[in-house]
């Protein structure tokens, strides 16, 4: 029996109380002597909760404690049936080593299932005998467990039914609760994938020196597998990379961002008529939903080339296909419906009193935007402005492309340059070891990415809410 | 004939500074002003009054053409300033508006200083050559609001951090720094307290003559203080139009009465 079937049986089983106890709260509306005729006050409060309650109310009890056996159970249970499988192997064929019990212990695995019929090491035949067994054995014990407690929460809960029993707020606490946990599991996620962005990064910390990491120049982390290969030691200046990301994602994309998106939000908040905005406003938030790697192929296939083809008008005979322009204008392309809408609701936050004031003043349209309107609007779009840098800085499918790995400090917008992102992708894709530098710098990166784009968004949220209360 | 508080016309032998004639206004198919006809004569105060929904402020708005702002409005008929039709094709708004400038209801000042708030009309226009100019506009359309004394060493402060009252006098000053002809205000005072109230009625009366106004209000005794003329609506269209004194005492129409009596509105 697989703990898969385990956990639906407790649903299962919490199903069945759900029917018993609604049953019974039925009963007891039915037996407090209230018709179904009777004038409404009298049957409020007759019983003090409707059957539903009852029954989820025996339900909860009885899925909550198999919920914690089995949880507990499915945490636990691949260490213990590790040790009594290894228990029952002989000592002289027993794996030592931490790494070969892994692969031991993989290999029985597979064999208990059924997915590898001829093992590498025979020992493993009959240890995944016993690893079934002694599996069927344990969840058998589990399920049991679990539905002995069940059935015991249930009768107690359904024990406590009563025509005063507040099964109402009980669930209604319950519910409280289980939103809680659901909410607690993102918190704690995003807690963990920080924790281990820290320890991985100190790991590589131990190995190159901070200072070296943020302030070097020279990016190129291709250490070797083996201690005598050629160049086995990287350089992890990762200032190119961090110049990178913000040519492209800070200062092309923006310029390419902030001001189409800026005018679109304008011409549709303060120009378009109602129908022209109808339509176009979709269209234009619709652009913010096509996936990043169609973008991606579009700059690498379309625009890229352009790019190059006009560098090499320019004179620069020797330009590459990738470069930091033509990444960072399609990434700007991308972002201008994020800032056109942070725009939009910006402007949009601007009473109408004061549109109205500045034309009953003589004002003309742009008049009006441009003395009254922007500067009232400033601060939300600013914090539009610092949301979608952070988007930008962190957008990775259009770099990879299009902008290339070549880890260049240049201002040459037609030079190819590399990004964070790009070089995390580099670091992570392929066969890694993962204790070496170069597969732990890129955890160093992400760090340095999260925090940077943390401060980005804390701040922007910091200055549209602020400017949202400014005129609330 | 009652004469209580209005003085006599003055000079209302002068062809009138602005006149409407025949004004329809629709809101889509909606009517909301019904072939409304009315004088406004360059040193009087005209008061609208009616119940909630009749239509003046929708009036109001024809004479800057404020409405031109709302896609759905539609104005026909004739509205002419000095004798020029400002919905004539040769009429500029930003000139008209210029000329007839306009207070709203809810205190509405940029959110920018004080000084700033005032320059704003005069830059547009262009009207001060250079600082000293504009720091006479400035000074100038202040002292006509009455805010001069209580501003003069803050100039540079927000115009949205001062009181409500304050507030509704800044935009008048800021109305009067274009020098303009006419101006509307809608219910200037509904924001305000009883003594912001007596405030701005005060600065109404020291402004007649210089301006020809048209104030929408709903207090009755406001409308009686400082107009001199009073056009009552109902259901978009005008009932009686004519001297406060007699509007007040002596209305000709039931309906007029039975508002200004408070029956009903
Ligand atoms: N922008 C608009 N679109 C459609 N209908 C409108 C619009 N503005 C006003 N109306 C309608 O026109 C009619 C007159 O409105 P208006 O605002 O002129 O009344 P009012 O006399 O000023 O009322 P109040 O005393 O409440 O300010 C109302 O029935 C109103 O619903
Ligand atoms: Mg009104």
């Amino acid at each position: 029996m697989s703990l898969t079937i385990l956990f639906l049986a407790a649903f299962g089983l919490a199903l069945v109380g759900f029917q018993i106890g609604r049953a019974r709260g039925r009963t007891l509306v039915a037996t407090s002597g209230i018709a179904a005729g009777t004038a409404a006050r009298a049957r409020i409060g007759a019983v003090h909760s409707r059957p539903n309650y009852h029954g989820s109310f025996v339900a909860l009890l009885a899925l909550a404690p198999a919920l914690v056996v089995l949880l507990g159970w499915s945490f636990i249970s691949e260490g213990v049936l590790t040790d009594s499988v290894l228990a029952s192997v002989p000592a002289a064929e027993r794996p030592e080593t931490s790494l070969d019990r892994t692969s031991f212990m993989n290999e029985v695995r597979g064999l208990a299932a059924g997915e590898i019929d001829e093992p590498f090491d025979l020992a493993t035949i009959p240890a995944s005998r016993v690893y079934a067994a002694t599996q069927t054995n344990y969840n058998m014990l589990a399920g049991a467990v679990a539905a002995t407690l069940a059935a015991l929460g249930g009768f107690w809960a359904y024990s406590r039914l009563t025509p005063q029993f507040r099964a109402r707020n009980r669930v209604e606490v319950a519910v409280r609760w289980g939103l809680m946990l659901a909410s607690l599991v993102a918190i704690l996620t995003t807690l963990g994938i920080v924790l281990s962005l820290i320890f991985e990064s100190l790991r590589f910390f131990q190995m190159v020196s901070p200072i070296e990491f943020l302030f070097g120049t020279r990016w190129s982390p291709q250490t070797a597998i083996r201690a005598d290969q050629v160049g086995s030691s990287g350089a992890f200046g990762a200032v190119p990379l961090f110049w990178g990301t913000i040519f492209i994602g800070a200062i092309i994309a923006m310029l390419v961002a902030i001001p189409l998106g800026l005018m679109s939000a304008i011409y549709l908040t303060q120009y378009a008529k109602p129908s022209v905005r109808k339509v176009l406003k979709p269209i234009l938030e619709l652009l913010a939903g096509v996936p990043t790697v169609v973008y991606g192929f579009f700059a690498a296939l379309t625009v890229a080339p352009r790019v190059r083809d006009f560098a090499v008008w320019l004179g620069m005979s020797d330009a590459s296909s990738e470069s930091a322009l033509a990444a960072g204008v399609v990434m700007g392309v991308m972002i201008i419906p994020f800032v056109s809408s942070m725009a939009d609701d910006a402007l949009n936050a601007v009473p109408g009193s004061m549109r109205d004031g500045s034309l009953a003043m003589g004002a003309t349209p742009s008049e009006t935007v441009k003395r009254v309107l922007l500067p009232a609007a400033l601060p939300g779009i600013v914090g539009g402005i610092l949301l979608a840098v952070s988007r930008a800085i962190g957008e990775t499918m259009i770099v990879v492309m299009a902008a290339g790995l070549a880890a260049n400090l240049t201002i040459n917008p037609f030079d190819s340059v590399t990004t964070v992102t790009t070089q995390i992708v580099a670091l992570l894709t392929g066969d890694q070891e993962f204790d070496s530098p170069k597969t732990l710098s890129a955890f160093a990166l992400g760090l340095v990415l999260f925090g940077i784009t943390l401060v980005l968004n804390i701040y922007a949220l910091a200055v549209v809410k602020k400017y949202r209360e400014a005129y609330d | 004939m009652n004469t209580n508080n209005a003085p006599p016309p003055v000079g209302s032998n002068q062809p009138p500074k602005m006149t409407a004639r025949g004004v329809n206004v629709f809101y889509g198919a909606k009517q909301a002003i019904k072939n409304v006809s009315l004088d406004v004569r360059a040193d009087e105060v005209t008061a609208f009054i009616g119940p909630s929904g009749c239509g003046k402020s929708t009036f109001l708005r024809c004479f800057n053409r404020m409405n031109d702002t709302v896609d759905s409005a539609r104005v026909e008929g004739e509205i002419k300033l000095d004798e020029t039709d400002i919905y004539a094709a040769s009429m500029d708004v930003v000139q008209l508006r210029a000329r007839v400038g306009m207070v709203f209801q809810k205190p509405n000042p940029f959110p920018k200083s004080i000084y700033e708030n005032i320059a704003y009309g005069p830059r547009i226009h262009g009207l001060a050559a250079n600082k000293t100019d504009m720091d006479g506009i400035v000074e100038g359309s202040l002292r006509r609001a009455g805010l001069w004394e209580e501003v003069k060493d803050r100039l540079g402060e927000s115009g949205t951090a001062m009181s409500g009252g304050q507030q509704q006098r800044l935009c008048i000053a800021r109305a009067i720094a274009v020098d303009p002809e006419v101006i509307l205000m809608d219910e200037p005072c509904s924001a305000l307290d009883p003594i912001a109230t007596a405030r701005i009625e005060e600065l109404i009366d020291d402004l007649r003559g210089k301006y020809a106004i048209i104030i929408v209000t709903h207090n009755m005794q406001q409308a009686a203080r400082v107009s001199q003329k009073t056009a009552f609506f109902h259901l978009g269209t005008m009932v009686e139009y004519g001297d406060t004194s007699t509007i007040f005492t002596n209305p000709s129409e039931g309906r007029t009465k039975d508002y200004i009596t408070g029956r009903y509105g």
